[in-house]
């Protein structure tokens, strides 16, 4: 069995803590045993993307030396395992990134499932974030982990390969087209009519979500929490 | 009676800053309607076309290899090119700037005993305002493109690489022909075929009056001394053989080093610019020929910032572009604003990259107008990868004073983390009398430029720290 490390990620670490409990509970029950380093804090992706060099070279470091030690780390963040892969090999010559998996890699290519037990008897409809599919190259992954789940019924998002309009700080310092971007989303996730839209990054969830909780239309979701769900 | 014509761009505050400029961009209903549907239908076109090629990795593999070589050895090619091109009876000229090329151009104009040239659609000529300085030194340069026509006769500027005109419907290309070219027939409608006529008798004049005409290029082939111009409309073909003098403005990254290098960006570059598998009318001409074409023809090679963008080793992937547009159709950055609000003659992705290089110090902003949601990566068929040079320009900073103090503050706390794990429990015990909201309406500034169209969610009473903890009990 190879060692594995939970990356929960800053987004869920300070927000959203049923995202990694339901990554503990997926991988548990496949009898893997998880390890969650407690020194763990950001991968240094918002240092990056918005120009601090030296800042998230000093973040990705400690990544470095909190998760050297494991075969294997998994996170639910299609974005910060890009940001591992892609962008540490420059900023501080590291090739952890090819130990870093993001949950659907780690399940399909490494455990070889698709279906994860779970049951989730709802409508939901599935944002591929612009991360975790083209940085990171996930394709359908998550999708085909979903379309295992017992009772869920997938309905197709419109314009689903468009960014919502997160970006990181994008979002606010050019709010305004990142709005417009973000009202395009909200308004094809709510003609679905879906109880709820799965994505696989907080992040992009947190940016949906917060414009659905105003314009109404599916409830946002990481699809962890779908595969983890045995209701 | 039709409405006033208003030029698209002098609504676009000119120097504005990227996010400024795009807020009135997207207070324009009618600009983001036209934009939506045309780089909808391009993109669409692209995807299809590209898609029945078995080997399109590969041959975007291939493009993007001959383009590093290129880069590579720059100045040997450059000399390569000049020794065939004048061998074949061209005459060669190097600028160094704007200034100069558009000088040498002028001062060609006038040696042919002319004082007005036709033009080939040019990005090179776009870029260094030849139509601006032909202006102000009593010169006149007629834009033969129809959407580059179009944009001259509203006095706009282009705001599409390729599709010049792509803010305008055509009831809006109607009203200004009807009211700026002075030949247009009466009773004008706004039939795509009627428009095209139209502009076509317009400039069937100007083609048999013409002495000199001014193109750019796509291709510029050392091996032979080549040229290549690769177009939709036939108007560029016209430019290129009727007058007797024909000036072509090359930026020097237009460099291939072989003929056969072009099967390659043939394929390519129709494809992933109108979405067609090829193009009607490429024309190759080297030198000059007794009895066919321009017996008077001139080459201006032209750096203008270039070689400054090539001693960047990120950066210089920038140089490898072809001007196909495909990474502007498939952005939703500018699907939303179009191509003013990029204050620059190359908007978009590309233009995100390549404005804020070929001039140091200016666009700042530009590597910011982006999500880095890497939609122009995916399809740029030379493979310039846009995001990884858009935040490598951010790391070059210049970085607001307030922001880095944030960043350096954000950083110090996550790099220790008991620092981080006091802060996530100051949030919860924060945030505790919006609990029961779950969301945040309304924040300052500037967690305002969040709250203006999204809530926030707040932390929760337990984290996954203190689950963990307890499970391990």
């Amino acid at each position: 069995m190879p060692r594995v490390g939970l990356f929960i990620t800053c987004v869920n670490d300070a927000l959203f803590p049923e995202t990694p409990k339901a990554v503990v509970r997926i991988l548990e029950r496949l009898g893997y045993d998880v390890d969650f380093p407690a020194a763990q804090t950001c991968c240094g992706q918002m240092h990056a993307n918005s120009g601090y060099k030296k800042d998230a070279a000093a973040l990705a470091g400690a990544f470095e030396d909190v998760f050297g030690a494991y075969d294997a780390i998994v996170t639910p963040s299609g974005s910060c395992a890009a940001m591992a892969r892609d962008q540490y090999p420059h900023l501080i010559g590291s090739d952890i990134g090819d130990h870093v998996y993001e949950l659907s890699e780690f399940l399909i290519d490494v455990a070889g499932v698709e279906d994860v037990g779970a049951r989730f008897p709802h409508t939901v409809t599935y944002h591929p974030t612009c991360h975790g599919t083209r940085a990171l190259g996930l394709g359908d992954k998550p999708l085909r982990l979903l379309r295992a789940v017992d009772g869920i019924e997938l309905v197709d998002l419109p314009a689903a390969d468009q960014c919502c309009g997160f970006g990181g700080t994008f979002a606010l310092k050019n709010s305004d087209v990142s709005s417009a971007m973000l009202a395009d989303k909200c308004r094809h996730a709510a003609d679905t009519g879906a109880e709820y839209l799965a994505a696989a990054d907080n992040s992009c969830l947190t940016h949906i979500g917060g414009g659905i909780h105003r314009s109404g239309g599916p409830r946002p979701i990481h699809y962890a929490e779908i595969l983890a769900s045995t209701a | 009676m039709s409405p006033e014509i208003v030029p698209a761009a002098s609504l676009i505050p000119a120097d504005a800053p990227f996010p400024k400029a795009a807020k009135v961009a997207l207070g324009m209903p009618q600009l983001r309607k036209n934009l939506a549907h045309a780089t909808g239908t391009i993109r669409a076109k692209r995807a299809n076309v590209a898609g029945e090629l078995d080997d399109w990795e590969p041959l975007r593999d291939t493009a993007a290899a001959i383009k590093a070589d290129v880069q590579h050895r720059l100045p040997e090619l450059a000399v390569e090119f000049e020794r065939n091109a004048t061998a074949a009876g061209a005459h060669v000229h190097w600028a160094r700037d704007a200034q100069e090329a558009n000088a040498i151009a002028a001062r060609i104009v006038r040696e042919a005993g002319a004082d007005e040239v036709v033009k080939v659609k040019s990005m090179a000529t776009q870029e260094i305002e030849l139509n601006e300085h032909f202006e102000a030194v009593g010169l006149k340069a007629f834009e033969t493109d129809l959407a580059e026509l179009i944009v001259q006769l509203a006095e706009d500027r282009p705001s599409h690489i390729l599709v010049p005109a792509i803010h305008y419907n055509r009831t809006e290309i109607r009203d200004i022909f009807d009211q700026r070219m002075s030949d247009a027939p009466k009773g004008l409608t706004d039939e795509p075929a009627a428009l095209a006529e139209a502009a076509r008798q317009h400039l069937r004049r100007r083609f048999l009056s013409a002495k000199v005409a001014v193109s750019g290029a796509n291709f510029a082939v050392a091996e032979t001394g080549s040229l290549v111009v690769v177009e939709s409309e036939g108007n560029g073909r016209m430019c290129l053989t009727m007058p007797q003098t024909l000036i072509s403005i090359v930026g020097i990254e237009k460099l291939l080093p072989s003929f056969s290098d072009l099967e390659v960006f043939m394929q390519l570059l129709p494809r992933s610019s109108t979405g067609e598998r090829m193009n009607p009318y490429t024309s190759v001409w080297t030198g000059a020929r007794e009895g066919d074409g321009p017996q008077d023809v001139h080459v201006i090679l032209l750096d203008n910032g270039r070689t400054g963008v090539l001693a960047d080793e990120v950066g210089r992937q920038a140089l490898s572009c072809i001007r196909c547009s495909a990474c502007l159709n498939v952005c939703p950055v500018y699907e939303r604003t179009g191509g003013h609000a990029y204050g620059h003659v190359y908007p978009g992705p590309i233009g995100a990259i390549l404005a804020p290089q070929l001039e140091p110090g200016r666009h700042d902003d530009l590597p910011y107008a982006s999500s880095l949601c890497g939609a122009c990566y995916e399809v740029c068929p030379v493979k310039i990868n846009i995001p990884e040079v858009l935040v490598h320009l951010r790391q070059q900073g210049p970085h607001q004073a307030g922001e880095r103090a944030a960043m350096g503050g954000a950083k110090a706390v996550m790099a220790r983390p008991r620092l981080w794990r006091a802060a996530l429990k100051a949030a919860r015990l924060g945030s505790m009398p919006w609990r029961r909201k779950g969301f945040l309406r309304r924040l300052p500034w500037p967690g305002s430029k969040w709250t203006v169209s999204r809530d926030l969610p707040v932390p929760p009473k337990e984290d996954f720290r203190d689950w963990w903890k307890e499970r391990q009990r």
